[in-house]
C-alpha cells in the first residue's frame, strides 16, 4: 500500500531558496505602527477596524430585536429607522466585518507565518488595501449622518426600490453606500492579489501545497473566489449608481409612483439580482471557507490528532469553490426568473451539500480516538460544528427549489443564514482569536472570562435562531416592521419574539466580556511562551513571540513534513513541528505505517 | 461569464494537477527534490500579480459585456451609430501598444535612449487615445445621444469610460516606471516593470478590440448565440 | 465533560422543541400539499442527520476527553469510510431532491384551462383584475396608468373593456378549479403571498410573472407582501376569500368593469 521508496528524505538542505521579500524599513513611529507595511500590523488594523464597525452592527441588531418584540413601545423606532437598522446590520456583518476579518485580518496575519514567508509579496499594496478599506468604512459611517440617513434598502439593495422615494435614505444614503462598496472592492482586490500571489510564490523551502495547513487553503481559495465574484457586485454598484445619479435605466423599468410617471424606461430589475447573487452566493463561501480551514486546525491541534482525511478536505474546499459559482440563482426561485432554471440550480445547490457534509464528517472523525483538550478554542470549534450542521441542513430546505417557495422571504430564511453564516463563522472567529492571541501578544486570554463568553454566546445564539425557524414555518415574513393583526399568527408567537429579544440582548452584552478580556489580558494575561498549544504549524515556531518584523530572524524555516504530525506513534512528544528534520525514529514510523 | 470562468478554471486545474494534490503528505518527510517535486511557478511575483489582476479586470469586462447583451435583449433598445473617430483611436491604441513592445525589446537589449523614446511615445499615444475617446464622447453628446437617453447610449459611455479609466491607471504605472528609470542608472532594474506595462497594454488593446466589436454590432451574432444557449 | 452533556441536551432539546412547538405551518388551503410533504421528508432526513452528528460528537468528546497518559490515534485517512459516507450523503440528498424536482415540475406547469386572474401590486396596496365575460384579459402598459385607469389597461384593446377591476376591496376566489395568477407591479418589487396557499411569486415591474394554484378550502385569509418594497412593506395587506364558485360569481357580477369605470371617470370629468 505505502510506497516507501518514493519518499524523498533529505536531511542536509540549504535553508531557503525563496528570495527574500524586499523588506521596507520603518523609520519612525508613524511608519512602524500607522502606515505600516508589515502584514501583521495590517492584520491587526484590519481586525480592529472590522470589530469596531461590527459593534455598530451589533447595536443595530438590538434595535431590530427591540422593535420585533415590543412594537409601538419605543419612540425612537419608526419604520424608516427599522429598515435602516436592518440594512446597516446586514451590510456591515457580511461585508465590512466577516469578509474583512477573515481575509484582511486572519489572512494577513496567518498566511506569511504559516507558509514561512517574511511578509506579503507586495507590502506597499497591502498597506494601501487597508487604507482604502478604512476609507470605505468611513464613507459608510458618513452615510449615517447624511440627510435622510443611511439607506434602508435591505442589504440586497434590490432596485427599483433601493433608489426610489419610499425607501429610507434614497437620496444620499444609497449613493454613499454604493460608493463605499466600490471602495471596498478596490481595496479588497489589492489585498486579495497579495494573498494569492504570496501563497503561490512565497512558500518556504519544502512547503508544498499539500503540506499547507487547511487554514491557508481556506483563506487562499476564498480569496480566489472573492477576486472573481466581487467584480459582479462592482458592476452592479456602478450601474445602480448611474441609474440613481444620472437617470439611466439599467435596472429601472417604466415606473409610476404616487401617480407620477418616472423618467425611467425598459430596464430589468432581474439583471441586478443576477449580478448581485453572482457575487452574493460566492460571498457565503468567502466567509465559510476560511472558517472551515481554521476550525480544522483548531480541532486537530486541540484533539492532538491529525485532521482526518486531509486530502478529502482539500478537494472538498476546491470543489465547493468551483460549485459556488453555479448556484447563485437559488436565491431567486420566486423572483419570477425563467422557471426551468429552478431544476438546474436546485440540483447544483444540493450537490454542493455533499463535499460540505464530508467536511463535517471529517471534523467529527478527527475527534474520534483523539486526546481532546477542552480548551476555550476547542469549545468554540465544537460549537461551530453544531451550529454549522444545523444551519447547513436547513439550507437543504431552501436550496430544494419547491420547498423554498413557501419558506422564501420568511423568518426561516433569516434563521437559516444567521445560523450558517452568522453564528457559525463568528464562533470560529472567536475560537481563532482565543487560539492565536498568544502568538499575537505573547499572553493568554483569561480562561474564566473565556468560558463565560463561550457558554453565553453558544447557547444564547442557538436559543435565538433555532426557534426562529418555526416562526418562518408559520409564515411570518422577514423585513416586517411589525406583523400586527393577522389571522394566522397566534399570540404565543409574540412571547417567542420577546424571548428571542431578551436572549439577544444578553448575548450582545456577553460580547463586552470578550472585548474586556482582549484588553485586560494584554497586560495581565498569563505569559504564553512561543507555543502554548504545542502545535505543529510554522507560525508557532517563530524565533520571537510575538514575531518580529520579517518573522523569522536570519534564516527562513525549512519544512520537512505536513502540518498535522500529532501523536505520531513512536515519537517522543505528541507533536512534531513542521520544521523539525526527520530523525531515524520518525522515519521508522512512516515506514511501518 | 461562465465561459470566462471555465477558461480560468481550466488554467487553475492544469496548475493544480502539477501540484500533486493526490499526494499523501503524511507519508513524505524531508524536502521534496528531484522530478517528483511539485513544480513551482517560475515567473516573478509581480508578473503573476499582474496576471491575476488581468483575470480580475477581465472578469469585470466580461460581466459588463454580459450585462450589455442581457439589456440589449429588452425591447426599448435602439442601436447607436458609432462615431468614426473610434476607428482612429483604435489605431492610436494599437500604435501605443506596439511602441511599448518596442520599449520592452530595447530595454532587453540595454538601449537606454531608445527605451526612453519608445516609452515617451507610447505614453503620448495613450494620452492621445484617451483624448480621442473624450472627443468621441463630445461628438456623441452633441449628436444628441445623452447618457440617459437610451440604454445603448449608457452602455457606450460606461464601457468606453471603464476602459479609459484602465488606460489612465496604466499611465500612472508607466509614469512611475519612467521616474524609476530616470533615477537609476541601471536599466536592468526597470526591465521588468517595462515588460509588465507592455503586457498590460496588450490587454488594454485586446479589451478595446472586443468592446469595439460589440459596440459596432459586429459581435451581435455571437451575443445571440450566447443568449440562445442561456435561454 | 459538561460540553458532552450540553450537546446531548441540545440535540434532544431541538427534537422536543420540534415536537411540542405550537408554531407550525398554517392549515393548507390549496392543492400544494405536495410541498408540505416534501418539507416533511426533508425534516425527517435532516433531523436524523443532525441528531446523529451531534450525539456522535458528544460521545467522542466524552469518551476521548483528555486524561493523564491518553494518546490519540494516528489515522490520516480512511478512504473506504469516506467513500461510504459520501455515497450515503448523496443518497440522502437525492431522496430530498427528487420529490423536490417532481413537485417543481408541477408547480411550473400550469394545467390547461386554468382560469386567469391578475394581481397588481403598488406601494403599498393590492388591486385585482378578472377577465370578464369574454374570458380574456386585455393588454396593459404602465404608460396608460392615470386617475381613471389605475391598472394601465390598453383603452384600444377590445378584450380589456369587459375586464372586472377590483381596486381596494377583497379578492374572492372560487374553490375547486385551477387558477393561474398573473402578477404585475407598477413600481417596485412585491410578492403576492398568502401563507395558507404555500405558493408565492415576486412581482416585477416591467414584466408579468405567474404561478398557479387550486384553492381547496373555504375561508378568509391574509394577503401579505413578501418582497421588501419600501417603508410601508409591512402595511401592504389584503384579504382573500375562498368560497364556492356560485357565491364567487355572484360577488364578481357586482364589481365594476373597466368600461364602466372609465365611463364614470369621463362623467366625473365633465
Amino acid at each position: 500500500m505505502v510506497d516507501v521508496t518514493a519518499r524523498t528524505i533529505e536531511t542536509a538542505v540549504p535553508p531557503a531558496e525563496v528570495p527574500d521579500v524586499e523588506l521596507y524599513h520603518p523609520k519612525s513611529w508613524l511608519t512602524t505602527w500607522v502606515f505600516s507595511q508589515d502584514a501583521k500590523i495590517i492584520a491587526i488594523q484590519y481586525s480592529m477596524t472590522a470589530l469596531t464597525i461590527g459593534l455598530v452592527a451589533l447595536v443595530a441588531s438590538w434595535l431590530i430585536r427591540l422593535q420585533l418584540a415590543f412594537p409601538n413601545t419605543f419612540s425612537f423606532m419608526d419604520a424608516a429607522t427599522y429598515y435602516q437598522a436592518v440594512t446597516v446590520h446586514g451590510m456591515i456583518m457580511v461585508i465590512y466585518l466577516l469578509t474583512a476579518v477573515f481575509l484582511g485580518g486572519f489572512g494577513n496575519y496567518l498566511i506569511p507565518l504559516m507558509i514561512g514567508a517574511r511578509d506579503m509579496v507586495f507590502p506597499y499594496v497591502n498597506m494601501l488595501s487597508y487604507w482604502i478599506y478604512l476609507a470605505a468604512v468611513l464613507v459608510l459611517v458618513a452615510s449615517f449622518f447624511a440627510p435622510g440617513g443611511p439607506t434602508g434598502a435591505g442589504w440586497t439593495l434590490y432596485p427599483p426600490q433601493a433608489i426610489l422615494e419610499g425607501t429610507p435614505g434614497y437620496s444620499a444614503g444609497i449613493i454613499l453606500m454604493l460608493a463605499s462598496l466600490i471602495l471596498f472592492i478596490i481595496g479588497f482586490t489589492m489585498g486579495g492579489l497579495n494573498y494569492v500571489v504570496t501563497v503561490l510564490q512565497g512558500r518556504t523551502r519544502g512547503m508544498t501545497l499539500m503540506r499547507m495547513p487547511l487554514t491557508v487553503w481556506g483563506i487562499f481559495t476564498a480569496t480566489v473566489i472573492a477576486l472573481l465574484a466581487f467584480p459582479a457586485l462592482f458592476v452592479g454598484a456602478v450601474m445602480m449608481l448611474l441609474d440613481r445619479a444620472l437617470g439611466t435605466s439599467f435596472f429601472m423599468p417604466a415606473i409610476i409612483q404616487a401617480g407620477e410617471h418616472l423618467k425611467y424606461n425598459g430596464g430589468s430589475p432581474i439583471l441586478f439580482q443576477h449580478l448581485f447573487w453572482f457575487f452574493g452566493h460566492p460571498e457565503v463561501y468567502i466567509v465559510a471557507l476560511p472558517a472551515f480551514g481554521m476550525v480544522s486546525d483548531l480541532i486537530s491541534t486541540h484533539a492532538r490528532k491529525n485532521i482526518f482525511g486531509y486530502r478529502m478536505m482539500v478537494w472538498a474546499i476546491i470543489s465547493i469553490a468551483v460549485l459556488s459559482f453555479v448556484v447563485w440563482a437559488h436565491h431567486m426561485y420566486v423572483s419570477g426568473m425563467y422557471p426551468a432554471f429552478g431544476f438546474f440550480f436546485a440540483t447544483t445547490t444540493l450537490i454542493i451539500a455533499v463535499p460540505t457534509a464530508l467536511k463535517v464528517y471529517n471534523w467529527v472523525l478527527t475527534l474520534w480516538r483523539g486526546d481532546i483538550h477542552l480548551t476555550v478554542p476547542m469549545l468554540f470549534a465544537i460549537a461551530f460544528i453544531v451550529t454549522f450542521v444545523n444551519g447547513g441542513l436547513t439550507g437543504l430546505f431552501l436550496g430544494n427549489v419547491v420547498v423554498d417557495v413557501p419558506l422564501s422571504d420568511t423568518m426561516f430564511v433569516v434563521a437559516h443564514f444567521h445560523m450558517v453564516m452568522g453564528v457559525a463563522p463568528i464562533l470560529v472567529v472567536f475560537g481563532a482569536i482565543y487560539h492565536w492571541y498568544p502568538k499575537i501578544t505573547g499572553r493568554m486570554l483569561n480562561e474564566v472570562m473565556g468560558q463565560v463568553h463561550f457558554w453565553i454566546t453558544f447557547l444564547g445564539a442557538y436559543a435565538i435562531f433555532f426557534p426562529m425557524h418555526y416562526l418562518g414555518l408559520l409564515g411570518v415574513p422577514r423585513r416586517y416592521f411589525e406583523i400586527g393583526q393577522t389571522s394566522f399568527v397566534p399570540p404565543s408567537a409574540e412571547t417567542l419574539n420577546i424571548f428571542i429579544t431578551v436572549v439577544a440582548l444578553v448575548v450582545g452584552i456577553a460580547q463586552l466580556v470578550f472585548v474586556f478580556n482582549l484588553f485586560w489580558s494584554l497586560k495581565k494575561g498569563r505569559e504564553s511562551g512561543p507555543n502554548p498549544w504545542r502545535a505543529t504549524s510554522l507560525e508557532w515556531q517563530t524565533p520571537e513571540t510575538p514575531p518580529g518584523h520579517g518573522n523569522w530572524g536570519k534564516e527562513l524555516p525549512v519544512v520537512y513534513r505536513w502540518a498535522y504530525d500529532y501523536s505520531v506513534p513512536g515519537a517522543e512528544q505528541d507533536f512534531i513541528p513542521q520544521n523539525e528534520p526527520p530523525s531515524a525514529l520518525n522515519g521508522a514510523r512512516a515506514a511501518g505505517h | 461569464m461562465l465561459a470566462f470562468l471555465a477558461v480560468l478554471a481550466t488554467i487553475a486545474a492544469w496548475w493544480l494537477s502539477q501540484q500533486g494534490l493526490a499526494a499523501k503528505p503524511w507519508l513524505e518527510e524531508g524536502v521534496p527534490v528531484g522530478p517528483r517535486a511539485p513544480r513551482r511557478i517560475s515567473t516573478e511575483p509581480a508578473k503573476l500579480g499582474l496576471g491575476l489582476f488581468l483575470a480580475v479586470a477581465g472578469a469585470l469586462f466580461v460581466l459588463l459585456i454580459s450585462g450589455y447583451f442581457m439589456r440589449k435583449g429588452l425591447p426599448d433598445w435602439r442601436p447607436l451609430p458609432m462615431p468614426p473617430l473610434l476607428f482612429v483611436t483604435t489605431g492610436v491604441l494599437a500604435a501605443s501598444s506596439l511602441l511599448l513592445r518596442l520599449a520592452r525589446r530595447s530595454a532587453e537589449r540595454g538601449a537606454r535612449e531608445e527605451t526612453q523614446l519608445a516609452l515617451t511615445a507610447g505614453a503620448a499615444t495613450a494620452i492621445v487615445f484617451v483624448a480621442g475617446q473624450m472627443a468621441a464622447w463630445r461628438q456623441m453628446l452633441e449628436g444628441g445621444f445623452g447618457i440617459a437617453g437610451n440604454p445603448s447610449n449608457t452602455f457606450f459611455y460606461l464601457l468606453t469610460g471603464v476602459h479609459a479609466l484602465h488606460v489612465l491607471g496604466g499611465l500612472a504605472a508607466l509614469a512611475w516606471t519612467f521616474a524609476k528609470m530616470r533615477e537609476s542608472d541601471d536599466l536592468a532594474s526597470t526591465r521588468s516593470p517595462i515588460g509588465l506595462c507592455a503586457l498590460y497594454w496588450d490587454f488594454l488593446l485586446v479589451v478595446w478590440l472586443v468592446l469595439l466589436a460589440i459596440l459596432t454590432g459586429f459581435a451581435d451574432g455571437l451575443g445571440e448565440i450566447c443568449g440562445r444557449l442561456l435561454s | 465533560m459538561a460540553v458532552a452533556v450540553v450537546l446531548v441536551l441540545v440535540a434532544l432539546g431541538s427534537v422536543v422543541f420540534h415536537m411540542l412547538s405550537p408554531w407550525w405551518w398554517t392549515p393548507i388551503a390549496s392543492n400544494w400539499g405536495f410541498i408540505d410533504n416534501t418539507i416533511l421528508i426533508t425534516f425527517w432526513i435532516t433531523g436524523a442527520v443532525f441528531v446523529a452528528v451531534v450525539l456522535f460528537t458528544a460521545y467522542c468528546i466524552y469518551t476521548f476527553r483528555h486524561r493523564e497518559g491518553l494518546r490519540a490515534d494516528y489515522e490520516p485517512e480512511n478512504q473506504k469510510l469516506e467513500t461510504w459516507l459520501g455515497l450515503g450523503t448523496a443518497l440522502g440528498v437525492a431522496a430530498m431532491l427528487t420529490p423536490g424536482l417532481v413537485v417543481w415540475y408541477q408547480f411550473v406547469t400550469v394545467p390547461e384551462g386554468a382560469a386567469e386572474i391578475e394581481v397588481v401590486g403598488q406601494q403599498w396596496s393590492w388591486a385585482y383584475r378578472f377577465p370578464g365575460p369574454d374570458g380574456k384579459l386585455g393588454t396593459t402598459d404602465v404608460r396608460y396608468i392615470g386617475p381613471d385607469n389605475p391598472l394601465g389597461l390598453n383603452p384600444s384593446d377590445p378584450n380589456g373593456s369587459d375586464d372586472v377591476i377590483v381596486d381596494g376591496g377583497d379578492l374572492h376566489l372560487p374553490r375547486g378549479g385551477p387558477i393561474k395568477v398573473l402578477l404585475r407591479s407598477t413600481d417596485v418589487l412585491h410578492d403576492f403571498y398568502v401563507p395558507e396557499f404555500r405558493a408565492k411569486m415576486d412581482m416585477i415591474p416591467g414584466t408579468v410573472t405567474y404561478f398557479w394554484l387550486t384553492p381547496t378550502r373555504d375561508g378568509t385569509f391574509d394577503i401579505l407582501c413578501a418582497e421588501y418594497c419600501g417603508v410601508g412593506h409591512a402595511n401592504m395587506r389584503g384579504t382573500v376569500v375562498v368560497e364556492d364558485a356560485a357565491k364567487q360569481k355572484a360577488w364578481l357580477s357586482q364589481q365594476k368593469s373597466f368600461a364602466e369605470l372609465s365611463a364614470r371617470g369621463r362623467t366625473a370629468a365633465r
